[in-house]
């Protein structure tokens, strides 16, 4: 009786939540906002390549989270007695030159990994928008002054400013992640900074001028919003870039450092194997191409997702 | 009508959207002749998507049906898109709202003239070119050898539509579909303008289909008015006879008009009936 | 005769510098009483949307005074100004931020002024201009065009200006929508005595809103005259003159364009 009942509450609750979410009239600013999402998720829906995308970095996130229950060996146990072993039964994807479990290895790195794209957006996308912002509102000196620091370092390959910065700070992940930024802000800040510009002269930025609001007010409560979902596009759409220049400081030593499980460093040092022992390189360059394929994929599907004027 | 130029049954034009197809044009017939026919409507009203439909310009995802889409023994709906292409521009065609748009920005406008000319006719360059400064002084503008050598952001807006109509009937096509046409236009402008397109479609005896949302401009332009409203014609009157109108949909449209000779406290606001979307059409005054 | 709400003094507004200087409005001047509607007509580059813009204060590089009750403005405006003027702008689809609740957009002009009970002043704004609470967490893509000009009026009312400015409300709006509109601000102006300055290019909605009008034409004030002076069809420049005619027909006048850039 009682789980004829709870099936149906479960019925009910799950036509309710529909119900919820496509309501015309939302009654709380709560409500609007859920039924915003939930046809931002229906949009996604309909985008089979943003899905693949979106599944698959969720599936990354899982692994990073749950690394200790999916790893099934020590990361950092050397055995060297079952050094360069092929993918088997007991080790899934093969050990590596210090007989250390490669699946293991790949599965705690993409912890490394996240950590370090998700740090560099976080630190590259408010600064960059605040800079942009600022700069194509305000214009005048400010703007003169902003973009030309904005030049300075757009003139360096974010490469060589990543190495030049960490060489000078010190190897070491904290650091690495510094360097990423500082070369991923200037495209971020000239973005907004166009965003900021088509913005201004809109009629509802002069009405709230007309209200008497400052100039702060109207940045950040009024600009920044209409630059967020490109910002957002594009940072996504960079990831790819920033894991690569993560993995590249590794595989130059400059990020993680050993014994961490950074999958650049793993391709360098199974380097020297690739003739033989391919699985020590190969594994961790094809989780950095599909880490950035997740990201490209669903970078492309997340402009439409963000514009609201598709409701 | 005796013979029509354009004869049009029940077209029906389709969009897909998420909550299912939606219909923009629900069965608009009409026919047009040698003469001037004006479509009203309000946005939503499918007045500028049956326009496009006649020349097959509507976006690929739509889909668009109809029992009869017969232009001069042509039959518009089954002609494949090269036909399309040979009767666009040359036998049918379309003027639209702002010349700042639908001319391009790149090519003197004298030249976009002439590039017509030459796709349409296989004529020579030179012969071209006279033929496009001809149609310059024919839609009355001075000086037609200097206006050929301008671009389009370097004419004002009422001369920019002049060139557009310049373009658009260099080819002597047969019948016109003008798609709000004086939108964009000053009051003062858009006499002019209208009363050039008035000569040229009387001297030449073109069909022209005026779609407006601007009523009284269409009634006393055109000689026939059609109204649209939900994508379906729910009236149909002479022009002259316009203040006889039947539906009331379209007495409500009249009678939300601020008129300078008749002031009122409070304009009518146009209540949306939902029997207005199937109900009947009126036709000079009888329910159909 | 009391003294005029408004009153704009000899105003230039010149834009480029130069030789390629062009001048939107010279010397411009007229009054406005309190509680009057006052029309500016002409067409486009007339200079009456320049004229509207000095007024509110965000176009401040203008010659010339502006007088609000007798007392001249200075050119950046004070937060009291913007209490006293507001202004409802052409386009209802760029007028309210896309990406704000109705809500939201009425909240501001509150929080900026501190003003209290701002829930209470948000409701009773919206039923004044006939949306009810059922619109106040909907964004404007969810809005239709005559409901988001509503929603532009009541953040326009919020703040009980006394005078509105209104930069071609309807001009972007269907026909039936119009209507609506014009009713609704014709109501609002009889309820809260509000003194209007309306800038369009139809004369028939001019005439229904407003008392007094002026005819701009390139930047310049042609002729002022009241309402029912036009409506008797008593102007007497020739520019007016055109301008009526135009407005009330079409005749087949055929003018040959000179082709100036």
């Amino acid at each position: 009786m009682s789980g004829i009942q709870t099936i149906q509450e479960t019925g009910r609750q799950g036509g309710s939540l529909r119900k919820w979410l496509s309501a015309p009239v939302p009654d709380s600013p709560f409500q609007a906002r859920m039924q915003a999402l939930w046809l931002a998720w229906l949009r996604l829906r309909g985008n089979p390549p943003a899905l693949a995308g979106a599944v698959m970095l969720v599936l990354l996130i899982l692994v990073a989270i749950f690394a200790p229950l999916i790893a099934t060996h020590d990361i950092f146990a050397q055995d060297l007695m079952t050094r360069l072993q092929p993918p088997s039964a007991q080790h899934w994807l093969g050990t590596d030159d210090l007989g250390r479990d490669v699946f293991s290895r790949v599965v705690y790195g993409s912890r490394i990994t996240l950590y370090i794209a998700f740090l560099a957006a976080l630190i590259a996308g408010p600064v960059g928008l605040l800079v942009g912002t600022t700069a194509g509102y305000i214009g005048g000196w400010t703007d003169t002054i902003l973009m030309r620091l904005v030049d300075i370092f757009l003139s360096f390959p974010s490469l060589i400013l990543a190495l030049a910065f960490v060489a000078a700070l010190g190897p070491g992940i904290e650091n690495a992640i510094i360097a990423i930024s500082l070369a991923a802000w200037p495209p971020i800040a000239r973005l907004a900074r166009a965003e900021t510009l088509t913005v201004r002269s809109s009629d509802y930025i002069a009405a709230v001028r007309l209200q008497g609001a400052s100039r702060l007010r109207i940045i950040v409560h009024h600009v920044m919003p209409m630059c967020i979902p490109s910002v957002i596009v594009r940072i996504t759409l960079n990831m790819a870039s920033i894991i690569l220049t993560a993995a590249g400081l590794g595989f130059l030593g400059l990020g993680a450092q050993p014994p961490s499980p950074e999958w650049g460093a793993m391709l360098s040092s199974g380097r020297q194997f690739v003739m033989n022992a391919w699985w020590i390189a190969a594994i961790p360059g094809c989780a950095i191409v599909f880490t950035s394929l997740a990201f490209n994929l669903f970078g492309d599907g997340l402009r439409d997702m963000l514009d609201p004027r598709h409701g | 009508m005796a013979d029509p130029l354009l004869r049009l049954r029940d077209l029906r034009v389709t969009f897909p959207s998420p909550v299912g197809p939606v219909e923009a044009v629900r069965g608009v017939s009409f026919d047009v002749g040698r003469e001037k026919l004006g479509i009203v409507g309000e946005s939503g009203s499918g007045k500028s998507m049956t326009g496009r439909a006649l020349l097959k310009l509507v976006p690929k995802t739509a889909s668009v049906s109809a029992a009869e889409m017969n232009f001069a023994g042509i039959d518009l709906l089954a002609a494949s898109e090269r036909r399309m292409r040979t009767i666009r521009g040359a036998r049918i065609s379309m003027i639209l709202q702002d010349p700042k748009y639908s001319l391009n920005p790149l090519m003197h406008v004298g030249e976009q003239i002439a590039e017509t000319c030459r796709l349409h006719q296989r004529i020579g360059r030179a012969q071209a070119k006279a033929r496009a400064l001809a149609m310059l002084e024919a839609v009355h503008i001075r000086e037609p050898g200097r206006v050929y050598r301008l671009y389009p952001h370097e004419v004002s807006g009422g001369m920019g539509q002049r060139i557009m109509i310049a373009m658009m009937l260099v080819t002597e096509p047969d019948l016109i579909i003008a798609d709000e046409p004086t939108s964009a236009l000053d009051v003062t402008i858009r006499r002019q303008v209208l009363s050039i397109l008035d000569e040229l479609v009387t001297t030449r005896g073109t069909g022209l289909i005026f779609i407006s949302h601007d009523l009284n401009l269409v009634a006393e332009f055109c000689d026939r008015v059609l109204v649209m409203y939900a994508g379906r014609v729910v009236e149909e009157v002479r022009a002259a006879e316009l203040n006889k109108a039947r539906h009331p949909y379209t007495q409500a449209l009249l009678r939300s008009l601020p008129r300078l000779d008749a002031p009122v406290e409070v304009l009518a606001v146009p209540t949306r009936d939902p029997e207005w979307r199937d109900g009947p059409t009126y036709r000079f005054g009888e329910a159909a | 005769m009391t003294a005029p709400a408004l009153e704009v003094i000899g105003l230039h507004v010149t834009f480029g510098t130069g030789a390629r200087a062009s001048r939107a409005v010279c010397d411009a001047s007229f009054r406005v009483a309190p509680g009057e509607a006052f029309g500016l007509i002409g067409e486009s580059g007339s200079g009456k949307s320049t004229v509207l813009r000095a007024l509110s204060g965000l176009n401040i590089a203008y010659e010339g005074s502006i007088l609000l009750h007798g007392r001249e403005l200075p050119r950046v405006r004070d937060k009291a100004f913007f209490r006293h003027t507001q202004m409802v702008f052409q386009d209802p689809y760029g007028s309210l931020h896309p990406r704000k609740m109705v809500n939201q957009v009425l909240l501001e002009p509150l929080a900026i002024h501190g003003l209290d009970r701002r829930q209470e002043r948000v409701d009773a704004v919206l039923e004044a201009v006939g949306l009810g609470p059922a619109f106040r967490f909907r964004y404007p893509h969810q809005l239709s065009g005559g409901q988001r000009q509503r929603v532009a009026i009541a953040r326009c009312l919020i703040l009980e200006p006394e005078i509105l400015l209104l930069d071609e409300p309807t001009s972007a709006l269907d026909v039936s929508v119009q209507a609506e509109i014009l009713n609704l601000l014709h109501r609002l102006r009889t309820e809260r005595g509000l003194t209007y300055v309306m800038v369009s290019h139809d004369l028939a909605v001019v005439a229904h809103i407003c008392d007094r009008l002026a005819i701009m034409n390139r930047g310049e004030i042609v002729e002022e005259l009241s309402v029912a002076a036009l409506r008797a069809g008593t102007a007497t420049q020739p520019y007016s003159r055109t301008l009526l005619e135009a407005s009330i027909g079409y005749r087949p006048v055929i003018v040959d364009e000179a082709g100036a850039a």
